[in-house]
């Protein structure tokens, strides 16, 4: 008895994972940058992300006194380059420009979290929004100048 | 069950709304905490996982409450838990587990003329994360921890040729998730080694009549993150052979598990625990409900 109610709760999952990953996997050959929407998209998910840092006591102190417009612009073209689009980030180095930070890993989480939650704002699938962050990750220590 | 089900709906009543009223549940990502394993440390189920429980980031603290059970053919294990890290270096937890025996009072009664209906070990753990991050280390996150393990009562362990009433585990883990890994999904990767000399987790003693000396088990998991909030996978923990009085064997699950947002998570598995204390072939169904604060 106990064994049949759990099989009726991770049967459909199990089947709707695998069309989810079905659906999905036929996407998979449109390149990231346009599952992120392209350059639009990306201005959108990094403008909600902005958003998104103002309000978050974590971080916000860190953005302060920044040129909002710049950095959106930097941001979006970096996004835009690695994600494999027609862009090139014209920006300074990762760890030059946050040399001076001191970024702690609670800042490096709640910057992470907030640009999932932008993605998902924008409706960028699950495996799309995995696959940006993969591209992210390698600039951790940089970012936290380890 | 009525009273267990009593139990675990009016504690997750408490929980979350003791949880909510903390609105900081600390800034590491979603489920990166893991759930709460028997042993009360953070992990899967069955394993502890080089992951630190609740979500304390490295200017944080954090903790989490748990109520646990599992119920295979003939037993039914009852864990309340609670953890506290400190962080995302320390964790500290507490855990009560209770075996209902079931069919095994007669067993007990017939064999050994003992009056037991249930076994009750306490489980005091500490675990430091020694190196790395679990998901922005390329080498992926390493801890150490310790579960010092007490009997409330040796009557049965003692009688079926158990050597001690308590015992420490010494264990090191590693944890990694792999992003975009598998169509796409995130994909968590846990090996543990254990030295122990607990019989079946400590419940039923600790060395036997068949060896009385620490052994280094294995226990594995991998789990594959569906959306950030569904992770579904299996475990695996070897066990050690200690008793002669009847067989241990290693136990291994299959695990869905919901997180919906940091303050709560749901586990559901099928577990098999195999051959228990002379009863044949364990399985059963494993639930498990974590809040964090």
């Amino acid at each position: 008895m106990k064994h049949s109610v759990i099989i009726m709760v991770l049967l459909p999952l199990l089947v709707l994972t695998g069309c989810q990953s079905m659906v999905e996997s036929n996407q998979q050959n449109a390149s990231l940058y346009q599952q992120l929407g392209e350059r639009s998209g990306i201005a959108d998910i990094v403008e909600d992300l902005l958003y998104r840092i103002v309000e978050d006591e974590r971080i916000n102190d860190q953005f302060r006194g920044i040129d909002v417009r710049q950095f959106h612009t930097n941001l979006t073209d970096q996004l835009c380059e690695l994600s494999g689009g027609p862009c090139t980030y014209s920006g300074r180095g990762m760890r030059e420009s946050h040399a001076d930070m001191n970024v702690t890993d609670t800042q490096f989480n709640a910057l992470a979290e907030n640009l999932i939650l932008a993605m998902e704002e924008n409706g960028i699938p699950t495996g799309a929004q995995n696959r940006l962050i993969k591209k992210l990750v390698p600039l951790y220590p940089q970012i936290r100048n380890l | 069950m009525t009273r267990f089900a009593t139990l675990l709906s009016t504690g997750l009543l408490a929980l979350t709304a003791s949880a909510s009223l903390s609105a900081d549940t600390g800034s590491r990502l979603w489920a990166t905490g893991g759930v709460t394993s028997v042993g009360g440390a953070a992990g899967g189920g069955l394993s502890p996982w080089a992951l630190l429980g609740g979500y304390a980031s490295d200017e944080e603290w954090g903790g989490t409450l748990t109520l646990s059970r599992a119920a295979t053919d003939d037993y039914t294990l009852s864990v309340v838990g609670a953890g506290v890290t400190w962080n995302n270096r320390i964790e500290l937890t507490l855990a009560r587990q209770t075996l209902d025996l079931d069919s095994l009072v007669f067993t007990l009664k017939n064999g050994f003329g003992l009056e037991e209906d249930e076994l009750v070990q306490d489980v005091f753990g500490l675990k430091v994360r020694l190196a790395g991050d679990a998901l922005y280390s390329p080498w992926g996150q390493w801890s150490a921890g310790l579960l010092h393990k007490r009997n409330r009562e040796f009557t049965v362990p003692d009688a079926i040729g158990a050597e001690d009433d308590s015992g420490t585990d010494i264990y090191v883990g590693g944890s990694k998730l792999f992003f975009a890994a598998v169509m796409d999904r995130n994909l968590l990767v846990n090996a543990t080694v254990r030295g122990t000399k607990a019989n079946q987790g400590g419940l039923l003693g600790f060395g036997g009549d068949r060896n009385d000396s620490y052994e280094a088990m294995f226990e594995g998991s991998v789990g594959l993150f569906v959306t950030r909030q569904w992770l579904v996978g299996t475990e695996y923990r070897q066990k050690p052979d200690n008793l002669g009085f009847a067989t241990e064997d290693d136990w291994w699950d299959v695990f869905v598990a919901w997180v919906p947002d940091r303050r709560l998570s749901i586990t559901a598995a099928l577990v098999n625990l195999g051959d228990v204390a002379t009863l044949e072939d364990q399985r059963g169904a494993y639930l498990s409900l974590q809040a964090s604060f």
